[in-house]
């Protein structure tokens, strides 16, 4: 194939804007860079994390404008104009989330790798359903895997978290 | 580690195919990504060019028309969990979408991607497959419907041109007083086994008019099993029932079984029988709930 716009693929960059916790970002992304990639390596947000690479595990989990996706599967330049969460914009003005502080109350962690995953995928169960049942939190949480197993402790901190987002 | 490669944004079905046509096989549709992105990343399969085919507007509807509802192509997974038509008129469907893979994975993946994409371990094909289903096939300069049944043609190959798009799938209404249940097997990322089974009764006679079988993820490709269908059409539902082990021996030889990390061909064949009498005695116990009230036909 003789195509001269093939020699200069690793020259094509896209401009795109994105909101990433709340702040708004204009950079330029290759077309196979992972957002995963991204926001570890360019914007220094570290807490989500490549583990299986396969959109398994769950660990590199963020939420795009609210939804769950697996960063290490998404290419950077579809958070275009879309809004990005990850665990460090979870708190608001140095106070915990309700989820974050019912982790840590209740032991919802052990090793803490998958953590960040679980918390945002729990937020995005909580903003659509805001009392699940423990059935709707194992059914919407299924694709998220702690290699410590500590399900259990997981689940509790969501009920947890979904009683004291009630009272306030 | 993803290499580098050329991104094209056409936003009209023509542009796409054009491009698909001028790169060849130096070139891949591109929509989710979650099958693509993966064997790429892996270095199985390397593309210079995608084409993003999500700026190609209405693509991605769910609408009854002429007595079909018609899937956008691009419709991701959760559209169709969540897509009140579908739930009213193919809750099955539904409940089959419900359960692809997990949450993050429907958040992008799409039904024409994932059929396009021809992954044997996968759920909607052989669904799709007992529902009449026929696909739209659309390149430049024209148009074609493929039937569900000659779509796939291998392992990760269908039967589209290089240069033609998967965009829309046609299923057909299904007919009042029939019963449609998906089941799978698995305990790996993927389904080991799917199993669809369709059955069209005869009210007044409580027989069997018309019955549909398809085997999936367990060979190459999934398929109907006309060999088993056969066995129960025109009968009554209890020497149907009295058929089912017959039946499910069959339709495990019949399903193109081969041994792999998921079990041995033995192993996968007796998951499809076990399967195919839990989805009869679904089936047949849907019909019943309907018959008291207007129950579930379809589900």
């Amino acid at each position: 194939m003789a195509d001269p716009g093939l020699r200069r693929i690793g020259g094509q960059m896209i401009p795109i804007t994105l909101t990433v916790n709340g702040v708004i970002q204009e950079i330029e992304v290759e077309p196979h860079e992972l957002l995963l990639d991204v926001v570890r390596n360019r914007l220094g947000l570290t807490g989500a994390k490549r583990s299986c690479d396969v959109q398994v595990c769950g660990a590199c989990t963020l939420l795009l404008d609210g939804r769950p996706v697996s960063s290490c599967t998404l290419l950077a330049f579809e958070a275009r104009d879309r809004s990005v969460l990850t665990i460090e914009g979870l708190a608001e003005q140095g106070r915990l989330h309700p989820l974050q502080e019912a982790f840590i109350e209740r032991g919802g962690l052990q090793c803490g790798f998958c953590t960040p995953g679980m918390i945002l995928t729990a937020k995005a169960l909580l903003d659509e359903n805001p009392q699940p049942t423990e059935e709707e939190i194992i059914d919407f949480m299924n694709g998220n895997i702690c290699r410590c197993t500590g399900y259990k402790k997981i689940i509790e901190s969501i009920i947890a978290a979904a009683g004291k987002m009630k009272e306030t | 580690m993803l290499r580098r490669f050329y991104l094209e944004e056409p936003e009209r079905v023509q542009e796409a195919s054009d491009l698909l046509a001028r790169y060849g096989e130096s070139a891949k549709a591109y929509a989710g990504g979650t099958e693509l992105l993966l064997a790429m990343k892996e270095g199985l399969v390397h593309y210079e060019r995608l084409i993003n085919i999500k700026k190609i507007p209405g693509l991605d509807q769910v609408k009854l028309e002429d007595g079909a509802i018609r899937i956008g192509a691009l419709s991701t997974h959760r559209k169709l969990a969540g897509s009140p038509l579908l739930q009213e008129r193919l809750p099955a469907l539904v409940r089959m979408e419900q359960n692809v893979a997990n949450i993050r994975v429907r958040e992008v993946g799409t039904l024409g991607g994932n059929l396009s994409f021809a992954e044997p371990h996968a759920d909607p094909g052989t669904l799709l497959l007992v529902l009449g289903t026929r696909l739209v096939a659309e390149k430049a300069s024209s148009k074609r419907e493929i039937p569900m049944e000659r779509f796939f043609v291998g392992a990760y190959e269908t039967c589209l041109e290089p240069d033609e798009l998967l965009t829309e799938i046609h299923v057909p209404l299904q007919p009042a007083g029939s019963s449609l249940v998906y089941l799978k097997f698995g305990y790996l990322e993927r389904p080991s086994v799917g199993l669809a089974l369709f059955l069209a009764f005869n009210e007044r006679e409580r027989s069997i008019a018309e019955a549909r079988l398809a085997v999936g993820c367990v060979g190459p490709t999934p398929r109907r099993i006309d060999e088993a269908e056969g066995m129960f059409r025109g009968k009554g539902v209890k020497e149907a029932a009295s058929l089912i082990s017959r039946a499910g021996e069959i339709a495990g030889h019949a399903s193109d079984a081969i041994g792999d990390l998921h079990g041995s061909q033995d192993y996968k064949e007796h998951i499809v029988q076990v399967l195919l009498k839990r989805a009869f005695h679904h089936a047949c116990g849907k019909l019943q709930e309907a018959g008291k009230g207007r129950g579930e036909l379809h589900g």
